[in-house]
């Protein structure tokens, strides 16, 4: 009874695999063969990786041709925001909108890159970026305000052109 | 008293009710834009189509008269489809501005468009194009392309505030609201038809785009404009209040305020010129101190007189349990019965429908509370002869701003040896004042005051100062104020080191050996409901949001004696 209880172990090894000089050169043609092999990773910072029109990098606002934000105010991304990352301060403006924001700032730190903000613009004056490098030292250099979110639209062409597509 | 049957629940009616307006008197809501309980039928808007059974056709139920033994169907096919034409009627023409119009969230038109609407536009040709951004007075701004014609804002300047300044022209689809030729909408109730504007075609001026609505919280309680005592509702962001609106109380105001409230009672709890701190002058410059410093202060300066040589100065700006406060605390703990106010009377002020010539929001509430020359023989006018002649020394003056009132007080206060002054903001008496200690402003307390017809009603505080907290003190929040952080810049509105005039009494009756105990309001109001007769039985819930009328005749009496 005792001797049918002894099972053979994994680590019991064979012939071949105790003289261990073939496991060896298997070992080693597995590191030659990737050493030969294509490479997958990029040497960040200084490659970059660029991503496709369907990532969502941080939220950008719309800078028109001729300089104007393309936001009219309207606070519904403040609203819509999980994460209760936007503030808007809309104000008067002579332009035929009436309405601009005087002070447009996302805080960085709480944003969580769900791109409802984009989703509910009824302006589409918010999109996805494909900036996700951000970096900042201290709370107040989070918070992103008008001089770093607006951006021109023809750098953001291809998200506008795939909202219009999928959304 | 006659019933008719409405959904089939059977409810009774005034003889000469409209369907809309029993239906309303039961809770049950029939959608209306043009219909407003205070103004005249207009039967325009269509919205409040029902079915009236053995009626040919749908009815509008803000023109038909109840009458015995009807019934009517306000959520029946029928009404269900009539309602969905007209709302497609109405939108025609009205542009997709929600992101731009201020209106959005509280607009009539937004909110049936979810409830009745279809959701999707059949119309494909050009909307009309109409005037926009046309300025309709000095507070009133009108976009004609928002405009759904309900005539409400017309009828309000026709009927209410008597002053008819606006008018329909043109016709069909092209009709518009204009001012008559050389007038403006200026009557001094002109902003109430932006309330009842059901769209967002008529806007403030002072508030537009100011903030979103859902993004304020409100607060209900009184504009201290006058002794009339509006009901209002303080909106508040951040910490700053950004406007005023009237809140429903018949026996008060209906569903009105005049302007001059509306925009000018709150803008000086923002101002720069708020007191933040305790302070004190000393060698003719005022330093500011903390509060432990300016009590013990305070109370050893005032030591130094004789009960007779120190005078009190109530005030009908502050609460009845404010001036309450003030009077225990001149006669228990100084021992001086030298108290009056001062009153407010404005005889260019008052008029027929709201505004009334005694300015001040509480004069009869510090008459009940007992300020009152009575018991030493002076009043105001007698105080102030008493400190030219050097028998006052020191004078105790509570929220209110005398000096800016009779500018002649100037050179006589600087006669006093002791001026000490509760203020919210510095201005010509502050200027004067030994000790002036930071009061809270009426929109930062909990309190009463008291209307010329002897309505006493509820103030809430909806401003926090650092004595106060949002969410302990059960004060109104918005969705801002519940998420912020110390760390949100869109929550750190400025706080400011102010105390309500009851809390620093109390303070101070402490530094001299007098013990009050009183950590709220309310028990300093439980106290006053005890002690003076007009108080009687009340307190704070049996006030409520819409007040309590006191025995007026008892008033009179105390006010005459």
């Amino acid at each position: 009874m005792e001797q049918k209880s002894v099972k053979r172990r994994k680590k019991d090894l064979s012939f071949l695999e105790r003289i261990y000089i073939p496991e060896i050169l298997k070992g080693l043609s597995l590191t030659f063969k990737n050493m030969i092999r294509p490479k997958f990773t990029i040497e960040y910072p200084e490659e970059r990786f660029i991503p496709s029109a369907a990532y969502r990098g941080r939220p950008v606002l719309i800078e028109e041709n001729n300089g104007d934000e393309r936001c009219v105010a309207c606070g519904l991304c403040s609203r819509v925001c999980p994460a209760l990352a936007i503030e808007v301060q809309a104000a008067e403006t002579e332009r035929e909108q009436e309405r601009y924001p005087e002070k447009f700032e996302i805080n960085m730190l709480r944003c969580i890159f769900c791109g409802f903000c984009e989703e509910v613009c009824p302006e589409e004056a918010i999109v996805m970026s494909k900036d996700y490098d951000l970096t900042f030292s201290n709370r107040e250099e989070a918070i992103y305000g008008k001089d770093k979110l607006l951006v021109p639209v023809n750098q953001l062409q291809d998200r506008i052109d795939f909202l219009r597509k999928y959304k | 008293m006659p019933k008719f049957l409405i959904d089939e629940k059977e409810i009774e009616f005034q003889t000469g009710q409209t369907i809309i307006e029993a239906a309303r008197d039961h809770g049950i809501d029939i959608p209306h834009f043009c219909w407003h309980p205070k103004l005249s039928v207009s039967g325009n808007c269509r919205i409040c189509l029902v079915e009236v059974e053995k009626m040919p056709k749908l009815m509008i139920a803000c023109s038909t008269i109840a009458s015995e033994g009807m019934v009517v169907h306000t959520q029946s096919e029928k009404t269900l489809e009539a309602r969905n034409a007209v709302m497609e009627f109405i939108l025609i023409n009205h542009p997709l501005d929600c992101p731009i119009c201020d209106e959005a969230g509280e607009c009539k038109l937004q909110d049936y468009a979810y409830s009745h609407g279809e959701g999707e536009s059949r119309f494909t040709e050009e909307k009309n194009q109409k005037e926009k951004h046309v300025q309709f007075g000095p507070q009133v701004m009108f976009d004609g392309e928002r405009c759904i014609s309900c005539s409400r804002c017309i009828r309000f300047c026709d009927e209410i505030a008597k002053d008819p300044e606006l008018t329909f022209v043109q016709r069909g689809d092209s009709v518009t609201i204009t001012t008559f030729p050389g007038e403006e909408l200026d009557n001094p109730y002109s902003m109430n038809v932006i309330d009842i504007c059901p769209v967002g075609a008529l806007t403030s001026i002072d508030f537009r785009f100011k903030a979103r609505v859902w993004d304020m919280s409100a607060t209900k309680s009184i504009c201290t404009g006058c002794s009339r005592g509006c009901n209002i509702d303080i909106w508040v962001r951040n910490n700053e209040i950004l406007r005023l609106t009237p809140r429903h109380n018949e026996e008060v105001n209906s569903y009105w305020m005049c302007d001059y409230g509306r925009l000018n009672t709150f803008k000086n709890v923002n101002a720069e010129t708020r007191v933040d701190c305790p302070q004190l002058r000393r060698e003719g410059k005022l330093v500011k101190v903390g509060w432990d410093e300016i009590y013990a202060e305070t109370a050893s300066r005032i030591k130094s007189f004789a009960k007779d040589e120190v005078a009190f100065l109530g005030s009908a700006h502050a609460t009845c349990e404010d001036n309450y406060l003030l009077v225990k605390f001149a006669r228990t703990v100084i021992g001086s019965g030298i108290l009056d106010f001062m009153n407010h009377i404005d005889p260019e002020f008052g008029d027929d429908l709201l505004k009334q010539n005694d300015v001040a929001p509480n004069s009869m509430g510090a008459k009940l509370a007992g300020i009152s020359p009575l018991k030493s023989g002076l009043n105001f006018e007698g105080i102030i002869k008493a400190i030219r002649e050097g028998k006052i020394k020191a004078l105790y003056i509570l929220e209110d701003d005398v000096v800016s009132a009779n500018p002649h007080l100037e050179n006589i206060f600087a006669k006093l040896d002791l001026l000490i002054v509760h203020s919210s903001n510095y201005n010509n008496t502050t200027a004067l004042a030994d000790i002036i200690f930071p009061a809270a402003a009426i929109a930062e307390k909990n309190g009463t005051l008291i209307n010329f017809e002897g309505v006493i009603q509820r103030i809430k505080p909806a401003v926090v100062t650092i004595d106060t907290d949002r969410a302990l003190d059960g004060m109104e929040m918005s969705r801002l104020d519940k998420f912020g952080t110390n760390f949100d810049r869109w929550a750190t509105g400025v706080k400011r080191d102010a105390r309500a005039s009851w809390k620093i009494l109390t303070g101070l009756a402490g530094a001299l050996g007098h013990k009050m105990k009183f950590n709220m309001a309310e028990e300093v109001f439980s106290e006053m409901s005890n002690q003076i007769e007009a108080f009687k039985g009340l307190d704070y819930d049996d006030i409520g949001e819409t007040g309590v009328k006191l025995n007026v005749k008892f008033l009179e009496q105390k006010v005459n004696a």
